[in-house]
């Protein structure tokens, strides 16, 4: 089985969160993501996989491979992502999400809300207050990610804000997270020793951008068989020649 | 009393929003999980945190909270600020603990329920 070394940046918002900018739309995001020669990136958007499908057809439009996630925010108001290989466990995982969500948007307050198709036009707006905590506890997130065969990583948690370190001191024992994602502001080797905390955990990191000129600012390389879910959770473990280069 | 009478006896530093410093305060809360000061926070109180980056100005805004105190020598982002001024809303500073400040405010008679 060959190898290679795929350029992944597995956190990017579309203009569904209502912090990203407008012109995270579907096509410019692709755009963007094949300017930066990036082989793989995953949509997560705020408690939303609403603009996901759009990211991915036109992804396969384009030879960027997209992966559907969301980033979920725990009622410790701890951010995490959940990373699906497919539409449907993701759209599943947003079902749970906003059965747990309570909450409007005020657009004018927080930012607008749209879903878009994959020709970057708007569908619609929406009316749920995406940068709200959910009632689900951190431990049943990542439960229910699992359940749905996804991969849970607790996001940017070097960050302050939402990270999980700052929320609750440390990364609890039991917690059964397939890796940690550390922010553009510092390499995971420079956050292994900033932050103990991580412990063994495999660490990758990405943009979490907002806007399109953060796309690709941080970037994991995977080496992997394929640009799948499966690979990369072997990838995060270090099982069978897959890795995390960084 | 108002915000700017509360900075003056507590010597809290103004980082931002100067402006808006003749606000009547009606009351007082502490909370660190954003999701529950919009849930709770009383209108017009002042808000002691430790959280300092800009989704703090939305949701004071939101729950038209009068003052934000920064709590144990914590510094507000820049992007916090410049959102502050935007709304005039004071974000104060205060170096000590939150549980002091409140207890303080509180024995001044911020947010207790006025004598029968």
């Amino acid at each position: 089985m060959r190898l290679k070394d795929f350029k992944a940046d597995l956190h990017v918002h579309t203009c569904l969160s209502p912090c990203a900018d407008w012109e995270m739309s579907p096509r410019k995001i692709i755009r963007r993501s094949r300017e930066l020669r990036l082989d793989l990136i995953a949509v997560c958007d705020h408690n939303s996989a609403e603009n996901a499908d759009a990211v991915m057809r036109e992804g396969r439009r384009h030879g960027v491979c997209v992966l559907p996630g969301l980033e979920i925010c725990s009622r410790e108001e701890v951010h995490v992502l959940a990373l699906f290989g497919e539409l449907e466990p993701a759209l599943a995982m947003q079902d749970l999400v906003y059965a747990h969500l309570p909450g409007e948007n005020r657009p004018e307050l927080f930012g607008h809300q749209i879903v878009a198709t994959e020709a970057d036009e708007v569908l619609a707006e929406s009316p749920r207050l995406l940068i709200g905590a959910t009632g689900l506890a951190l431990d049943a997130i990542v439960r229910a990610t699992h359940d749905r065969n996804g991969l849970s990583l607790a996001a940017h948690v070097d960050r302050p804000a939402n990270g999980i370190i700052q929320q609750l001191g440390f990364i609890p024992a039991g917690l059964d997270l397939d890796g940690v994602e550390v922010s553009y502001r510092l390499s995971p080797a420079a956050a292994r020793t900033a932050f103990p905390a991580i412990g063994p955990l495999p660490c990758v990191t990405s943009s979490d951008a907002h806007g399109l000129a953060e796309i690709g600012r941080a970037r994991t390389v995977l080496r992997m068989a394929a640009p799948t879910l499966g690979e990369i959770g072997w990838a995060l473990r270090g099982l069978h020649g897959r890795m995390v280069l960084t | 009393m108002n915000v700017k009478q509360i900075t003056e006896r507590f010597q809290l530093k103004v980082a931002a929003g100067a402006n808006g410093l003749e606000r009547e305060v009606n009351g007082g809360y502490c909370g660190d999980l954003l999701s529950d000061v919009m849930a709770n926070a009383p209108v017009g109180c002042v808000w002691l945190t430790v959280q300092g980056h800009q989704n703090i100005v939305a949701v004071a805004v939101l729950r038209e909270i009068a003052a934000v105190v920064l709590t144990g020598g914590r510094s507000p982002d820049p992007d916090t600020l410049e959102k502050a001024e935007q709304e005039n809303l004071p974000v104060l500073l205060w170096g000590g603990s939150a549980y002091e400040l409140a207890g303080r405010l509180y024995a001044l008679g911020v947010g207790t329920p006025p004598p029968a």
